[in-house]
């Protein structure tokens, strides 16, 4: 049986790579390697996932320099014989292949994206049109599972720490367009502040990258649209 | 900053620039091209510009944009890849600034002196 060359990160931010030999199979994918590794070969090695079917999105490394849903990701479909898998960038490593999530997911508190309403239980349910362009961009954005895979893509995010990056601008962007929303003027705020949509160079990178196919960079394009607007005075927030 | 909607009042002055720039540059460019092409030579564009009080009030609006607009686009590459802090990167924009619009301006002078009122 032809066997798979596997280079895998070991240690936090200071380690190195460690080579593996897996056996090469018919359906594979990069999550069913690092299994196999961690299984047959080394159990010390660390990682994560859950579901294994691309729902939880827990299992994000980066393979071969881009981030992907290792899941995801057959092995054929890498047309490479060596495989090199690390944690995702721009997040602080933990051990090997887990990465500390708790800075990209406080950048979503910055960026306001708690959803509030001002209706309790006993209010009648808001009719929302969902041909509305407002829905449309809310929608367009919503299917987001914050797995960060964009965030590892986004070179600015690597460039600026207070910038909030890619998941969470597009959160905003999902919440300023969400008629039940009742704080769309602190969303907006927090979007177009300092570390906000104005950082973003537009080059593509999350929309490049994310396994779902969402456009970050469209819904901060939206966010950059309506802060000029609001800046100049028409602002329809 | 202070502020927090500094930074968004920075980049819409850049985009701002940008829009008005954007046929001045192409106005240049086809300055350039007719002066260069047809054979004019330097004295005759001297005296072409000297006497033209649109060059000036169009040079002196371009120059006025361009030392806006540069700086703000070098001061968010000294942030971002050279890793200035924000003062150090705001300093060295204001300074460059200053600078294109000495420079511009003394252009636009010594282009265009004899049109000024």
């Amino acid at each position: 049986m032809p066997h798979l060359t596997v280079r895998i990160w070991r240690g936090a931010d200071e380690g190195e790579y460690q080579s593996f030999s897996v056996p090469m199979r018919e359906n594979q994918t990069v999550l069913d390697v690092v299994s196999e590794v961690q299984r047959s070969q080394d159990q010390s090695l660390s990682y994560r996932f859950a579901c294994r079917v691309g729902v939880c999105g827990s299992c994000a490394m980066m393979v071969n320099g881009k981030p992907r849903w290792t899941c995801r990701t057959h092995i054929r479909s890498l047309k490479s014989g060596v495989v090199t898998i690390a944690p995702l960038r721009n997040m602080p490593r933990i051990k090997d292949l887990v990465t500390d999530m708790s800075g990209f997911i406080d950048k979503w508190g910055k960026a306001g994206n708690v959803f509030e309403s001002e209706r309790d239980r006993r209010d009648a349910p808001v009719a929302v049109d969902p041909s509305s362009p407002r829905r449309k961009a809310a929608d367009a954005a919503i299917e987001c599972i914050n797995c960060g895979v964009c965030h590892a893509a986004c070179d600015v995010v690597s460039w600026n720490d207070s910038y909030l990056g890619p998941a969470a601008l597009n959160r905003a962007w999902s919440l300023v367009n969400d008629e039940r929303h009742s704080r769309k003027k602190e969303t907006m705020a927090a979007a177009m502040g300092d570390g906000g949509c104005g950082n973003c160079h537009s080059q593509g990178n999350c929309m490049a990258a994310c396994p779902i196919g969402l456009s970050p960079t469209r819904s901060i394009a939206g966010l950059k649209k309506m802060s000029l607007m609001s800046l100049l005075g028409g602002s329809d927030v | 900053m202070s502020n927090p909607m500094f930074e968004m009042r920075l980049y819409l002055l850049q985009r701002l620039t940008a829009i008005l720039m954007l046929p001045m540059v192409i106005g240049h460019l086809a300055t350039i091209l007719y002066a260069t092409r047809s054979e004019l030579t330097a004295a005759s564009i001297l005296e072409r510009t000297q006497s033209s009080p649109w060059l000036v009030v169009f040079y002196t609006a371009f120059v006025v944009l361009v030392s806006i607009h540069a700086p703000l686009g070098l001061r968010k590459i000294m942030g971002e890849w050279l890793r200035f802090s924000p003062k150090l990167a705001n300093r060295i924009s204001v300074l460059l600034c200053l600078g294109f619009l000495g420079l511009g301006l003394r252009g636009v002078w010594a282009l265009t002196g004899a049109a000024m009122p």
